[in-house]
């Protein structure tokens, strides 16, 4: 109680002193200012984020904030700036950031982050640099996201491995794999250990726990280094090992991720690299599952490999031509606030992207690994999606490139030197117009 | 339009048309009338075909003015190795689902068309598919799909053990026969052939196969277009070629079949056109076209430009060269069918 009336009260004073600053007619005092915003959650996701508008709302009568639920919001974003209405304020992807930064069409925080205090020591450094572009802040994170080996205790045990000791090196897990896996009197694969395939959202990202990376940050892309080579080469000896045919036919068994059939859920792969979020599908599907979490193993020759982590934020942003972006900002502040951060990743289940947490907060979370994914997070092996234009495209390609390895159809040299080549090419003609535009990265 | 003008205008001495203030008061509450056409034909319809004439020669990512290229994104685009693959999967698929949609939809149509009991039943039946909206159709047949728990493997599994299973028998009743050797590699051959069916979605062998067999589903559509036309084949015709002592086959192929030409061209170019733009199930079921851009397809392509990676210029590039595709495809049909085309009454 004592705490939410000094946030309204915080939260008043900052109104105020925000007020002679707004243009337009002062809103009257019993009509506060609507503020329109777009977000992409459904379900419980949905439900969390909603509890966090209201308590907003509730905690303060100058703004209110309308929550509409917009699904493939990036593109539905960019036509609504295109189109001169878009809403006051939006939850977008990390990798949208820069992509919207480049094209205008989001405005940068800076201004408002100095009068509100929020400063870059306050939050977890890969979730800030995800929001950080050309030297300006352009968005601020709302949940965040790590990722971790996931693994069943179980099949662990029926295989004869101690169910509390993950493997550790890449080397461990290739050997646990080969444990774990079963296949039937006519050799048919029916439980994988390991499939780097799965769940397949990642499968640009390996090169990253062989030390590699996809882009040199300037002008370079770097998908054909030795580091990503031998990452692809180890994807590639899953599939000679237990053949490609005999992995697509397990595959093609799987059901969808929702589901009980998910391969991970349903006891088929023992071990998969998966997100925070993974404990929420557990419970919903698989609540029996005796699982645990744990950083990904790392190449027993790369000790300084070890904690390398895939993060993800979804970001909210103030989209250009915005109608009241002082409020909407009141808005982006309070779910930074450590109490909103709270409320909202609580009910979402991920954990926030502030340094200090609250004893409460971890205390009371569910998942019992949250400890480990927010490690993972503040660790200077946690990676972010390279903010660069084309990446949406160079996923896509990396993608392809995967593929064609696990499938045995292409070396990692030439599938890997294939992507290099093409996206080369993209980069350098992206370069070309920025440089045209006048801007620099 | 030109109703309008043949009613409302009169002539003077000279020829030229002149309207009077009540004719061109009658033309003028015409034109409001139609006006919502207009504004959807001349806004909606024709500016956004020019403009993307225009932003096909531009770097245009929506958001920032379009910068002119010349033909940058055409000479991209032909250099471009997936747009050639998605090309390429695009023409198989077209040349696989086309003609065996042609033939499912009128010898579904002609059993339709017998006068059993109950027809309408049936043909409700048979169109109901077509009317499934396209995600939960796509939704449904990743289940169908599926390597190891999918129907459809199921079916193949099983009929094809049945046919082992016969097969076996005969080979085993031959080895007890006395011809030893030819019934035991019969019998182990039979073990082999109990296939298990693909891994429809996962293999890229199979999945661009996977896409033709789900576009018959949708055979509905047309299946009603060839009952209309087939219920206009004259029956004197039918009975003449009874009189003469016509099989079943040859009525069909010497009276119905032309009689009905007219249609199955319709349906032959309405089909190219479909195909050719085929988007929503593969972009709902194999994302990206995975495995391995095995399924990716020409609208998926274009999709992917224009709006994930804000390439409209490049998108809109795409559009005309698929626009000069169908173009040319469908006239290569009209030309090439028109032939065999016969309309009633000589037209």
């Amino acid at each position: 109680m004592c705490r939410t009336s000094t946030f309204a009260a915080l939260v008043a004073a900052a109104a105020l002193a925000l007020l002679p600053g707004c243009g337009g007619p002062p809103p009257k005092a019993n009509r506060p200012v609507q503020i329109e915003y777009w977000e992409k959650w459904t379900g419980f996701e949905g439900d969390a984020m909603r509890a966090t508008v209201d308590a907003f709302n509730a905690s303060q009568k100058r703004i209110h904030v309308n929550l509409l639920t917009v699904s493939q919001i990036d593109q539905k974003l960019l036509l609504a700036c295109a189109g001169g209405n878009p809403p006051d304020v939006a939850g977008l992807w990390s990798y949208n950031v820069n992509v919207y930064a480049d094209k205008g069409a989001i405005i940068p925080l800076d201004r408002y982050l100095a009068k509100a205090g929020i400063a870059e020591d306050q939050y977890i450094p890969v979730f800030w640099g995800i929001c950080k572009y050309r030297g300006k802040v352009w968005a601020l994170p709302s949940t965040p996201a790590s990722t971790a080996l996931h693994w069943n205790k179980e099949l662990f045990r029926e295989a004869g491995l101690d169910p509390n000791r993950p493997p550790r090196t890449i080397e461990e897990l290739d050997a646990y794999s080969e444990k774990l896996t079963k296949r039937d009197a006519s050799g048919k694969i029916i439980q994988m250990g390991f499939m780097p395939s799965e769940p397949g959202w990642w499968n640009w990202s390996w090169g990253y726990f062989f030390g590699g990376t996809l882009w040199d940050g300037k002008s370079k892309i770097t998908a054909n280094c030795p580091e990503n080579i031998r990452a692809y080469k180890w994807v590639a000896s899953y599939a000679k090992r237990y053949g490609a045919q005999q992995l697509q036919l397990f595959r093609s068994g799987f059901g969808n991720f929702s589901s009980p059939q998910n391969a991970f859920l349903s006891g088929k792969v023992a071990m998969e690299i998966q997100g925070v979020w993974m404990h929420n599908f557990i419970e919903k599907y698989a609540p029996n599952l005796k699982w645990g979490a744990a950083p990904f193993p790392h190449p027993a020759d790369r000790p300084d490999l070890a904690n390398t982590s895939i993060t993800e934020s979804d970001v909210l942003v103030i989209p250009t031509g915005s109608k009241h972006p002082n409020e909407a900002f009141e808005f982006i502040k309070f779910v930074n606030s450590q109490r909103g951060a709270e409320l909202l990743n609580m009910g979402q289940r991920k954990f926030t992207a502030l340094k200090r947490v609250s004893p409460e907060f971890l205390a009371k979370h569910p998942n019992p690994y949250i400890r480990t994914f927010i490690a993972l997070a503040k660790g200077r092996n946690a990676y972010a999606t390279p903010q660069l234009g084309i990446w949406t495209e160079y996923r896509d390609e990396m993608n392809a490139a995967f593929d064609d390895i696990w499938l045995g159809r292409r070396t990692p040299e030439e599938a890997l030197g294939q992507v290099q080549a093409r996206m080369q090419k993209k980069l350098d003609r992206e370069l070309r117009r920025m440089h045209r535009l006048g801007r620099s990265l | 339009m030109a109703g309008i003008d043949k009613r409302s205008t009169k002539r003077d001495g000279k020829g030229k048309p002149r309207m009077s203030r009540s004719s061109w008061r009658e033309t003028r509450a015409a034109l409001l009338f139609i006006s919502p056409w207009l504004v959807g034909l001349f806004g909606l319809l024709l500016y956004p075909i020019l403009a993307s004439f225009y932003y096909s020669l531009c770097e245009y990512s929506v958001l920032e003015p379009a910068q002119y290229i010349g033909l940058g994104n055409y000479a991209d685009l032909f250099t471009d190795e997936v747009f050639w693959k998605a090309l390429g999967n695009t023409f198989y698929y077209a040349c696989l689902a086309l003609p065996l949609g042609l033939v499912m939809a009128i010898a579904v149509a002609l059993l339709l068309n017998t006068g059993v009991r109950g027809m309408t039943v049936y043909r409700t039946i048979f169109f109901l598919p077509s009317l499934m909206p396209t995600v939960a159709l796509a939704i449904l047949w990743l289940w169908i799909f599926n390597g190891d728990y999918g129907v459809l493997n199921y079916a193949v599994s099983s009929s094809t053990g049945w046919i082992a299973g016969q097969v076996g028998g005969l080979g085993h009743a031959m080895a007890t026969h006395g011809m030893g050797l030819l019934g035991n590699a019969i019998m182990a051959a039979s073990q082999h052939v109990k296939a298990q069916g693909p891994p429809w979605l996962t293999d890229p062998s199979w999945s661009k196969l996977a896409f033709v067999v789900l576009s018959l589903w949708g055979v509905g559509h047309a299946v009603v277009i060839y009952l209309a036309g087939l219920q206009d084949v004259p029956v004197h015709l039918y009975e003449a070629a009874d009189l003469d002592g016509a099989s079943w086959w040859q009525k069909v192929r010497h009276v119905t079949l032309p009689t009905i030409s007219p249609v199955i061209q319709f349906n032959l170019i309405l089909g190219i056109i479909g195909s050719f733009q085929f988007f929503a199930a593969p972009y709902v079921m194999a994302p990206n076209g995975q495995p391995a851009r095995s399924a990716y397809f020409f609208a998926m392509m274009l999709y992917d430009n224009a709006f994930p990676y804000l390439k409209m210029g490049y998108a809109s590039a795409m559009a005309w060269v698929l626009f000069v595709i169908i173009m040319m495809c469908t006239m290569a049909a009209l030309k090439l069918s028109s032939r065999h085309v016969h309309y009633e009454g000589g037209a």
